[in-house]
């Protein structure tokens, strides 16, 4: 175990992260900011403080034994999730890893309907069968939810590149974490972005270790940054302290105007931190980091914290307000777990539906003969 | 009906898709401006142009999963794998993502893709570039798999395979491009994917095959009726998944005899499925065990006479049909 200070540890080289009080004026000053509403303020507000509740709810029904599998909870990098959806049109998209739950409620799915997919019930967002890794709403622009590292980083580009064949002006955010810029099909996708012109988005999250790993483990150059990497296929890039939203937001809609003006793809890294472990399985994870690096990004860089902080300067919230909001999250978590534990599962049959298109839309295809090759079935 | 190749049905069968819908496009290494490693999309760039006929670096993983992306919003891309091997460095996005996303959505995304390219043996490219697939893809409910065997047959079948709305694996053979047959003119030639054909009747015997064994079984059908007056009857399957069980069936009960054909290796190959539907389904039918031939389970061999005999021929056809009639050669 690292006996290192936060200060000392290996995991901040290479990172700039002092978040001074100026920059977040600077960047409150960038007119994607000024221009927003008290109302969209406070909405950013809430719908961070709701992904939270929404996941500490989900940490307890998954120790309470409610579901299984894995959990990858976001807890520690709302900022990320909301800041960059909130500079989004209606004719963007977004595509994500497996740490999803934040995105979906960022673009508005409703806790119930994720918590029933936890649940693995029938009422979930993918009626049970894709659980925690693989939400989706492709009526709000959200395409998954993706459980293959980096998997997804080439179907964001088809999203964006879709857009340009059909001549519509919008972008693609694809986000991935800092473990899936080492997978090879994440450079092929950067490649295909910039030669032809696609307008995505890579987010990249960076929080610090992929699964157990730090970038020093993983990474052969990691003082040059994760979002250099964009360099070598002429993408512009940036990076971006994830605890300001401010910050996120003013660089994000600089992407999202690329995309829109010029067709071209970006690279930001968003320098961010997750409380919990890889997963729910990850138990170790303060093998690989100390208890005071979780404290020092808890009490210094928490997005909400910092948020709140602005919006109490800026005279929008009070200690109050926050009590209130914290409330009604808490309570909409709790009633999403009520709905979630009585709703059903899904009938056996439907193990065999939405496996084909065909299948399900009968007399709409030219399609004879058998699909599915059971000798008998279970029910 | 004009007389055209197995290359130029395709091409043609492309061609009218990339016309009637605009959401059809081209894309894979060489296919536009080099007119395709195998010429099957000659003419299709300088015709259609930079945006329907699309030339993709080599990153197989890169644009497949791109093609993924862009079919979730409606586009219909055709993917052409210059041999059906170079898959194997898109798994994750070829099986993986494609077969998965509309069940993990639970319905709520489509993947209408196309890929196809030549999977084929025979040829002395070596063990890396002869890979037959089908079997392995099959094996992945969400995706469909088609093999053709004739110049008709290539055309309505991509053509039913593009209009598919899930996605479709399509194999071609380079050892067939060049052959001739007659092909419907009609811009709406269709044939319904899992729909076997019996490319000629009998009494006998039946040969199941897909892909290029389907011209073997002919081959040494033809020879079988000469040399030993044996009526073969050759079913050809067409479509891999979904699978006409129906035809199958039927064919077998008729003739009581059954040899498999392809040229899968014989481990989890297509035989072993069909021969397991026929065991279950067809056992009182049967006058003999069902016999199979794959190619030699071994890779591919260079050395170009004896790869000659390890992928299935219709000299190892006749002995595997005299040896279940229990004819003296």
């Amino acid at each position: 175990m690292s006996t290192e200070t936060p200060e000392t540890h290996d995991f901040n080289k290479g990172r700039s992260r002092t978040l001074e009080k100026a920059d977040i004026f600077d960047y409150a000053k960038d007119p994607v900011n000024k221009a927003m509403t008290v109302e969209e303020k406070l909405k950013c507000f809430t719908d961070m403080v709701r992904i939270r509740k929404f996941e500490q709810a989900a940490l307890q029904s998954y120790q309470k034994g409610k579901m299984g599998g894995f959990l990858h909870l976001y807890i520690g990098q709302e900022a990320t999730a909301i800041g960059t959806t909130s500079v989004l049109g209606d004719n963007d998209h977004i595509i994500t890893a497996y740490r999803d739950h934040g995105h979906a409620l960022a673009v508005g799915m409703e806790m119930n309907e994720c918590m029933a997919e936890l649940f693995g019930k029938y009422t979930g967002c993918s009626k049970g069968k894709g659980g925690s890794m693989h939400y989706f709403d492709p009526e709000k622009g959200f395409w998954g939810g993706h459980g293959i590292v980096a998997g997804q980083t080439p179907l964001g580009a088809g999203l964006a590149f879709a857009l340009k064949y059909k001549g519509i002006k919008g972008c693609a955010i694809c986000y991935l974490g800092d473990g899936a810029i080492n997978q090879g099909v994440f450079h092929e996708s950067l490649n295909l972005a910039s030669l032809w012109d696609i307008p995505v988005i890579y987010v990249i999250e960076n929080n610090g270790y992929s699964m157990g790993t730090s970038q020093q483990r993983s990474s052969a150059f990691p003082e040059a940054g994760l979002a250099a990497r964009a360099n070598s296929y002429k993408i512009n890039f940036d990076t971006v302290h994830g605890e300001n939203l401010y910050e996120v937001r003013a660089k994000t809609n600089i992407a999202v105007q690329r995309a829109y003006e010029e067709c071209r793809p970006s690279v930001l890294e968003i320098f961010t931190y997750r409380y919990y472990g890889h997963s729910i399985a990850d138990a170790n994870h303060q093998r690989y980091r100390t208890k005071e690096e979780i404290r020092h990004y808890q009490e210094n860089k928490d997005p909400i914290n910092v948020w709140e902080q602005i919006l109490i300067e800026e005279g929008h919230l009070n200690v109050d307000k926050v009590k209130e909001i914290d409330k009604a999250a808490k309570e909409e978590a709790k009633a999403a777990i009520k709905f979630a534990d009585e709703s059903p599962f899904p009938p056996p049959q439907e193990m065999l539906s939405d496996v084909y298109h065909s299948v399900d839309n009968p007399g709409t295809h030219t399609n004879e003969g058998e699909i599915f090759f059971n000798d008998q079935l279970p029910f | 009906m004009a007389i055209i190749t197995y290359r130029q049905a395709l091409k043609d069968a492309l061609a009218e898709e990339i016309e009637r819908d605009e959401n059809v496009f081209i894309m894979g290494e060489e296919v536009a401006q080099y007119n395709g490693a195998y010429k099957v999309t000659e003419g299709l760039w300088k015709r259609f142009g930079d945006k329907r006929v699309v030339d993709a670096p080599i990153s197989e993983a890169g644009f497949i999963g791109l093609g993924i992306g862009a079919s979730f919003l409606g586009l219909r891309p055709v993917i052409e794998m210059m041999f059906f091997s170079f898959v194997y460095v898109a798994w994750d996005q070829a099986v993986n993502n494609a077969s998965t996303v509309r069940y993990m959505s639970g319905g709520k995304v489509n993947c209408p893709i196309v890929i196809r390219g030549p999977a084929n043996g025979g040829t002395n490219v070596g063990a890396t570039h002869s890979h037959t697939p089908e079997n392995m893809i099959a094996n992945f409910p969400g995706l469909k798999v088609v093999c053709p065997a004739t110049p008709a047959d290539v055309k309505g079948l991509m053509k039913s395979s593009i209009r598919d709305n899930d996605p479709v694996f399509f194999m071609e053979s380079t050892l067939l491009y060049g052959n001739e047959g007659e092909v419907p003119e009609d811009e709406d030639y269709l044939i319904p994917l899992g729909k076997a054909d019996i490319k000629r009747e009998g009494s006998d015997i039946t040969l199941i095959a897909h892909g290029g064994c389907v011209l073997t079984a002919l081959k040494a059908a033809e020879k079988l009726k000469k040399d030993n007056n044996v009526d073969c009857e050759v079913v050809d399957l067409r479509s891999i998944r979904p699978l006409d069980k129906a035809t199958i069936l039927k064919s077998v009960k008729k003739t009581n005899r059954v040899l498999l054909i392809e040229e899968n290796k014989p481990f989890c190959g297509i035989g072993a499925q069909i021969s397991h539907m026929i065991q279950r389904e067809a056992f009182d039918y049967l006058d003999a065990p069902v016999h199979r031939i794959s190619s030699v389970d071994s890779p591919a061999i260079y050395s170009p006479p004896i790869e000659k005999i390890q992928v299935p021929d219709a000299r190892l056809v006749m002995r595997e049909v005299r040896n279940i009639l229990q004819i003296k050669a």
